[in-house]
């Protein structure tokens, strides 16, 4: 048993349904937005706006956006564990990507809310 | 006929770093051969060339190489595999080199028995053997097969990146063999030494196992196997 402090999720099999189930919810927001723009014509201010003025959208946005950070977290770990040996840069590396994954989510939860 | 070769040479008591020799081998028009006894005919040319090999019919393991950018068991390997291309031999990747193609498994070994490859059984120990059906049985065919020739594990790059944590493929094959054995009572033990986020997970599911295994065998799917039962277990 190989134990990390790291990671979001508390062992292999955590960080195994998390990344996948913040897949499936990534997808979907994906598939939703490019299939709303495909069949929204024309897509003005007005119409993107009325769709982020719903209660439903609002939630589903911020759901995506905490699906990217957990999504983000545990890839990036992984990706990092990978080719980053010097422990000290890829704390740092890891902590500015966990941060900025973050910051989306921040500034998600304003912009949102501000609609 | 004439066969070009260029082998991997390094010999750390007088080799600053490796370097690729070119090796040529006269043989008859038309003719074929395996890649090690193409190996032994370049020692007689060149007795200072090492590599590893034993029973020469594909059963112990001990010859596996990097044949053209894949690994494989020099054995059974026809030479006519290349069709007269220039044969790059190199020693399996990843792993550190004792000399020329011998590398050192050590890490490979480590892994091996950290999986605790053999037999547990708390209950009475009958008065024979342990019995299973046919069935039972039956579950170990793909994963008994395995002679640990490292050529799995040495084209995996999860094992290449972290060889230390993740078991890799040969060893977690080995895993799901007792993991499945009827007759194994420590399945609950073995899957605790497994759940963490490098044994088993660090396998991503590409399949460069399967690509190589000289017997056909399928690591990807016993991993597989493995993660469902750690699913099971903890939801």
């Amino acid at each position: 048993m190989v134990t990390n402090a790291a990671s979001f999720g508390r062992s292999g099999v955590h960080d195994y349904i998390l990344i996948r189930a913040s897949a499936v919810i990534l997808a979907c927001y994906s598939i939703f937005l490019v299939g709303f723009i495909a069949l929204s014509s024309p897509l003005t201010f007005d119409v993107w706006h009325g769709l982020f003025s719903t209660l439903p959208m609002k939630v589903f946005t911020l759901l995506a956006l905490f699906a990217l950070l957990i999504h983000a977290w545990i890839g990036v770990w992984q990706v990092l564990t990978d080719y980053i040996k010097c422990t000290a840069l890829r704390g740092v590396l890891q902590f500015i990507f966990v941060i900025t994954a973050f910051s989306y989510l921040a500034a998600g939860i304003v912009i949102v809310w501000g609609v | 006929m004439k066969l070009q070769f260029a082998v991997y040479r390094y010999n750390p008591d007088v080799d600053t770093k490796p370097y690729m020799q070119d090796y040529t081998l006269e043989v008859a028009e038309g003719s074929d051969m395996m890649v090690l006894d193409a190996l032994l005919k370049l020692k007689e040319q060149d007795p200072t060339l090492a590599f590893r090999r034993s029973c020469r019919e594909g059963v112990c393991g001990s010859d596996g190489i990097n044949m053209n950018g894949k690994n494989g068991l020099a054995c059974i390997t026809p030479v006519s595999t290349f069709k007269g291309k220039k044969l790059e031999i190199r020693p399996l990747p990843g792993m550190p080199v004792v000399r020329d193609l011998v590398v050192d498994l050590t890490q490979f070994y480590i892994q091996y028995e950290k999986i605790k490859p053999f037999l547990i059984n708390d209950e009475k120990t009958p008065a024979r053997e342990h019995l299973q059906s046919p069935e039972e049985r039956a579950h170990l065919d793909g994963l008994y097969e395995c002679i640990m020739c490292a050529c799995c594990s040495t084209a995996c790059p999860s094992f290449w990146w972290n060889p230390d944590k993740f078991i890799g493929p040969s060893g977690l094959l080995h895993a799901y063999r007792f993991l499945i054995d009827s007759r194994d009572t420590a399945t609950e033990e073995r899957l605790s030494g497994l759940d963490d986020a490098y044994s088993v997970f660090r396998c991503h599911g590409i399949m460069n196992c399967v690509d190589v295994c000289p017997k056909g065998l399928n690591p990807t799917k016993a991993i597989g196997h493995i993660k469902s039962m750690l699913l099971k277990r903890a939801v």
